[in-house]
This record gives structure tokens, C-alpha cells and sequence, in this order.
């Protein structure tokens, strides 16, 4: 990877003075990658991709949003109708909130499965867990903008979770609200907000990718890299694939955007947001539920401690938990291509948040109550008690010697290309 | 807001199941003009329906979100969209001097242009209420996107009241049944029957015709964008289908060294 002289004498000029270029050439086109990578690490630049689009639709949209209880419903309807466009853009950016939330679960559950956050990456997972945590209140401020019925109980039924914190919970409330209810400073805020995270997510994803380029990809053999033998430049080899990923991920997104818009909108946010009326069944985004029904599995009382506020404890440790992960596993093998257990244990967790997220979507009421308790005591049995077991006791099979020995026709141990 | 108000809600809101009315009849699919993603809305139909808002609808109903002359769209002429606005009074004033109302102590008004969305019929919430039993008549610029089922829950909506009530059923005063209706009891009169309007293109004015026309028509005030967003959409997605084949062969040859 010899440094790259420029022949442009501009970019010469530039690049002796601020070596912008030469970065930029180390890190997107030398970038020596493992030659194993599957479709499964496109997600990563899927959703950095989705996230400039939500970006860029945002500030053309934010030129025409009025942030006003009494305005912004209309505003946004003035956009649907008279702003050129406006529908494509307002429909881009919605759609693009729920594929960016696909591709961010597929690429966590891609670094679950093959071990990718396990040493030398715990920072590097550490950074994306704040992604997580950071795009979802992103996304749910977002939700609110509109000011339909479902956003004004959404940002109702949500804000009002900071009472549950004892003592000083009320304060904390009206403190976030600006107001003694949610109102019009809390819209004011909430659209404030809803600009400013998503630069705090861009300024995470550069770390994440810095701190990915350090010890470069893990691979579905999840062994490290051995030699130049196991290494391919990021550009063209990965560059055409993520291409391709790219291409189909777009023809989802524009199929949904041009033919079906509102399949994944609660219909009631085309009603505007009538404080006087509550909706039967207020519900998230569905990239928000199964964290919704985790909320809402704490019924009971524990002692003196309140069943809300262990509901939001238990919210946020479900997330929290995923930033202990890289030391409560402790098994040394990262991919579950070898390790027997942790794989069948791993789909089932894949099942379990499908589990949660159909609580999440329905009325806590009847049979959905203890399947969402159960389903949130899974979820962390998985994290708590499975995986730091696994980890001592399972036995792994033999790794191959090399990814290049691994993956190469006729490279040595016979073993199949993957 | 005390704190027993908001903790009552917060409860109320999580427990979510806030008194869920009797259950309403699931409403039949029908088949519409504008399904598919290559169909587009029927013409004759968006004009009827419009007829039957103008006629029926917008004694009580406002379309607040829709401007005359968006009615171009769905091809009126320049001179028939300035008529129907004309048609309607709005509110005009200060004039230069300031005042507001004129010496009969009427609010100015003045005939309306292409550029103003339409008139409504009461002048806010109270009024409509207050013509209306206490009921408030929504509005209709986006209910079929505000409803489950859109277009196939208005259709049934409008065809769906009956005149025995199931025994059992007691209905307060002033409602009438819908069996659609969540809680089958609506505010709203069976406004549409055979002959509700006269139509001009010899159409014969059947209930069913006059719920598929208004209901055409209110698809399009919800979504007055749905025929240009397909048909750029089959566009995009052709465009988008091409290159991501090529994008493919590209992969292909590039990786072929490494296999």
C-alpha cells in the first residue's frame, strides 16, 4: 500500500499541505479488507447510506416544516401538496427512517451472530450501541413533527415515562415538556432535536468507522486476518458488492416509497393531533416496538418500587446491556459458524424479538401480557445467563488454519467456500 | 396539570386498551380505479364525486386541505374551476380603513378564487357542533388515509346503515346504526341513497354508484399526488432494476479473479 502520488496539480497542492486525499485513498480504496465478507457486511454502508439520504430529505424538509401546534399539520400537508416534490421528499425521508432501522437490526444481528464485537472491536460496537441509542429517540422526535393524533400521544404517553424517576420525576417532565403539558414549546423543541441528533449520529458513525479501519472488518470465519493472502482492497472488490447490496436495498426502498408509502404509518397520524381525544391503542413506529413491549411487560410492583418505573429500567437496560456484551461473552471463538449452541441459541433470540415486537404492536391485554413478560424474561436470560455460559462451556469446532485456506477452492483443508 | 390527571393518563395510555367500543364489521375489499400501481383514478368518477361533495357532503363536511384550483387536476377547465370558486363567499377584509364589517354589521366578504381552498361550511368547531347534535363533522381532505381500509371502510361506511337494529342494541338519541361504524352507532345520517344527486353524464344514480364516486373522489383529495408518485415510481424502480443487474455483472467480473 504504497502512498499514492497525485497528479493533479491542485490536488498535489492540497493533499502536501492537508493529506485529505491520501486518507481518503487509505481508508476507501486500499483499505485492505478480508476477501470472506457476505452480503451480511453491506448493511453497515446501507444504512451510513440511508442516513445521508435522511439527512438531505431532512433539510430540504425543515425549509418547509413550521414547527406551531396550530401549523404544523397543515405545514406538513402544504409540502404533500404544494412544495415540488414535497411527496417525494416527505415519503423518502419517513420510509427512509424504517429501512435505515432494517439495515441498523441486520447489521446488529450480523455482528451478534459472527462475534464482531469481541476483542479487538468492543469499542467499535461500544460507538454503534450509541448509534442505536441515539437513532431512536431521533427517529420517535421525528414521528412527533407531524403533530397527528399518534405523534401528540406518542410524545405524550413517552415523555411522560421521565415521571416515573422518583422525586424529581414531575419536574423532570414539565422540564422536557417546556410546558405544563405537551405543547407548543415541546414541539418547538422536539423539531430542534430532531435536527440536531442526527449530526450527533454523523459525528459516531465517523468514530465507528475510524475505529473499524484500526483492526479492519471481522469476516463470517471470524478468525483474524493471518497474511496479505486473506486481504483484498476495498476498492473495486468491495465497492462493486456494496453496489450491488445498495441496488437492491434501493429497489425495496423506492417500491415502498412510490407504491406503498403508508404501509408502515399508523393511520391515525393523518388525523391532527386533538388532545381531547385519546386513540384506542397508541402505538410507535414498529422499529420502536419490541423496546415498547418491554416497557410495558413490568405490570407488578417489586417492594416499594413501582411497576412504571421498573418498565423503563427495563427499556433502557435492554439496550444497555448490549454495551456489556463484548465482556459477558466470554468464549474466545467469534463466528457461530463454530460454535454449535450459540448459534441455535442466537435464532432463537432472533425470535424473540420478533416475539417482542408483535407485543409491542398489540394492546397489552389478555394472552399478549405474560407472552411479553416471558418474552422480555428471555431477552435477558439470552444476555445475562446463556451467553456468559456459552461462553465457558460450550466447545467450539476446529477454526480453520486461514480465511484465504478457508474460503480458496482447493486452498488446503478441503473446507467449503463460504 | 395536577399530578393524579397525568398519572391517570400515563396509565391510561399504557394499558392502551381504552374501552374499546363494540366491534365493527370488517369492511368487504372492492375494487377501485386507481388499485393497481398502473391505474390511475377514474375521471367520471372524480367528477361525480365531486358533484356528490358539493351537493351532499359540504353541508357539513369542510375539504380544508384542497384548493379550487387543484380541480384542474382532475379536469376541470380554467373557467369552470374560477365559476365553482365564485360560487362560494369567503372572508374578505380589513379594507382600508381598517374596518371589518360593513354598516349592516356583516363581515366584508367577497366571491372566492381558484387560489382559495375551499369554503367551509361552519365557521369553527362550536357552530358545527352546535347545527350538528353536538357532533363534529370531520374533515373529509384526508380520511381515506386517516381510516384502516381507506377507500373500502368509506364505501362500506356509506352502504352500511340499517334500518332494524339488531336486538339488544339500544341507540341513543339521535344516532343511527352502522354496522361498520366502530361502535355501530354513528352521529351522521344515512346522507346517501338512490337519487342523492342527479348526475349530468346519464349515470344512474344508484347508492352503490354514488359511494364509488364519492369515495373516488375523496382518494384523490387524500392523495391528489398517487398518479404522478406511480408513474414515476414504475420509472425509478425500472431504472433502478437495470442498473442494479449491471451493478451484478460488475461484482461478477471484478470477483472473478479472486474465485
Amino acid at each position: 500500500m504504497a502512498t499514492p502520488t497525485w497528479k493533479n496539480p491542485v490536488i498535489k497542492w492540497i493533499d502536501y499541505r492537508l493529506p485529505i486525499f491520501t486518507f481518503m485513498h487509505g481508508e476507501l480504496v486500499d483499505y485492505p479488507a478480508p476477501k470472506n465478507l457476505s452480503y451480511w457486511w453491506a448493511f453497515g454502508s446501507l444504512a451510513g447510506t440511508l442516513l445521508v439520504i435522511l439527512v438531505l430529505t431532512g433539510i430540504l424538509l425543515a425549509a418547509n416544516y413550521t414547527p406551531n401546534v396550530d401549523l404544523a399539520f397543515v405545514s406538513v400537508e402544504r409540502i404533500m401538496r404544494d412544495v415540488n416534490y414535497g411527496w417525494l421528499l416527505r415519503y423518502l425521508h419517513m420510509n427512509g427512517a424504517s429501512m435505515y432501522f432494517i439495515c441498523i437490526y441486520f447489521h446488529i444481528l450480523r455482528g451478534l451472530y459472527y462475534g464482531s464485537y469481541k476483542r479487538p472491536r468492543e469499542l467499535l460496537w461500544i460507538i454503534g450501541v450509541l448509534i442505536l441509542l441515539i437513532s431512536m429517540p431521533t427517529a420517535f422526535l421525528g414521528y412527533v413533527l407531524p403533530w397527528g393524533q399518534m405523534s401528540y400521544w406518542a410524545a405524550t404517553v413517552i415523555t411522560s415515562l421521565a415521571t416515573a424517576v422518583p422525586v424529581i420525576g414531575q419536574d423532570l417532565v414539565e422540564w422536557l415538556w417546556g410546558d405544563f403539558v405537551v405543547g407548543n414549546a415541546t414541539l418547538n423543541r422536539f423539531f430542534a432535536w430532531h435536527y440536531l441528533f442526527p449530526f450527533i449520529i454523523l459525528g459516531l458513525a465517523f468514530l465507528h468507522l475510524w475505529a473499524l479501519h484500526v483492526h479492519s472488518s471481522n469476516n463470517p470465519l471470524g478468525i483474524d486476518i493471518k497474511g496479505p493472502q486473506d486481504k483484498i482492497p476495498f476498492h473495486p472488490y468491495y465497492t462493486a458488492k456494496d453496489g450491488f447490496g445498495l441496488g437492491v436495498m434501493m429497489i425495496v426502498y423506492m417500491v415502498i416509497v412510490f407504491f406503498f408509502p403508508n404501509f408502515l404509518l399508523d393511520v391515525a397520524n393523518y388525523i391532527p393531533a386533538n388532545p381531547m381525544v385519546t386513540p384506542t391503542h397508541i402505538v410507535p413506529e414498529w422499529y420502536l416496538m419490541p423496546f415498547y413491549a418491554v416497557l410495558r411487560a413490568i405490570t407488578f410492583d417489586i417492594w416499594f418500587i413501582p411497576a412504571k418505573l421498573i418498565g423503563v429500567v427495563a427499556m433502557l437496560a435492554s439496550i444497555a446491556v448490549l454495551f456489556f456484551l463484548p465482556w459477558l461473552d466470554r468464549s474466545p471463538v467469534r463466528s457461530a459458524k463454530f460454535r454449535p449452541l450459540y448459534k441455535q441459541f442466537f435464532w432463537i433470540f432472533v425470535l424473540d424479538c420478533i416475539v417482542l415486537g408483535i407485543v409491542g404492536a398489540n394492546p397489552p391485554e389478555g394472552i399478549f401480557i405474560p407472552i411479553g413478560q416471558a418474552a422480555t424474561a428471555y431477552y435477558f436470560t439470552h444476555f445475562l445467563v446463556i451467553v456468559p455460559i456459552l461462553g465457558v462451556f460450550e466447545k467450539p469446532k476446529a477454526l480453520p488454519n486461514s480465511i484465504s485456506e478457508a474460503v480458496t477452492a482447493g486452498g488446503g483443508s478441503g473446507k467449503e467456500a463460504n | 396539570m395536577p399530578r393524579f390527571v397525568m398519572s391517570t393518563l400515563v396509565a391510561l395510555a399504557l394499558s392502551a386498551g381504552v374501552a374499546v367500543a363494540a366491534e365493527a364489521t370488517e369492511p368487504p375489499a372492492q375494487d377501485w380505479s386507481f388499485d393497481g400501481i398502473f391505474e390511475t383514478f377514474d375521471r367520471g368518477a372524480l367528477k361525480r364525486g365531486f358533484q356528490i361533495y358539493s351537493e351532499v357532503c359540504s353541508t357539513c363536511h369542510s375539504l380544508r386541505l384542497v384548493a379550487y384550483r387543484n380541480l384542474r387536476d382532475i379536469g376541470f377547465s380554467e373557467p369552470e374551476v374560477k365559476a365553482i370558486a365564485a360560487d362560494v363567499e369567503v372572508l374578505d377584509g380589513p379594507n382600508e380603513e381598517g374596518e371589518t364589517h360593513g354598516e349592516d354589521g356583516m363581515p366584508f366578504m367577497r366571491p372566492g378564487l381558484p387560489s382559495d381552498r375551499f369554503a367551509s361550511p361552519f365557521a369553527n368547531e362550536q357552530a358545527a357542533r352546535a347545527s350538528n347534535s353536538g357532533a363534529l363533522p370531520p374533515d373529509l381532505s384526508l380520511m381515506i388515509k386517516a381510516r384502516e381500509h381507506g377507500p373500502d371502510y368509506v364505501y362500506a361506511f356509506l352502504t352500511g346503515y340499517q334500518d332494524e337494529v339488531p336486538e339488544g342494541v339500544e341507540l341513543a338519541d339521535g344516532r343511527f346504526y352502522n354496522r361498520y361504524f366502530p361502535g355501530n352507532q354513528t352521529s351522521m345520517g344515512p346522507m346517501l341513497g338512490d337519487e342523492a344527486v342527479e348526475y349530468a353524464d346519464g349515470t344512474k344514480p344508484t347508492l352503490e354508484q354514488h359511494a364509488r364516486d364519492i369515495v373516488t373522489f375523496l382518494s384523490w383529495t387524500a392523495e391528489p399526488e398517487m398518479e404522478e408518485r406511480k408513474s414515476l415510481g414504475i420509472k425509478v424502480v425500472l431504472f433502478l432494476v437495470v442498473l442494479t443487474a449491471m451493478l451484478y455483472a460488475v461484482k461478477r467480473k471484478i470477483w472473478s479473479d479472486l474465485h
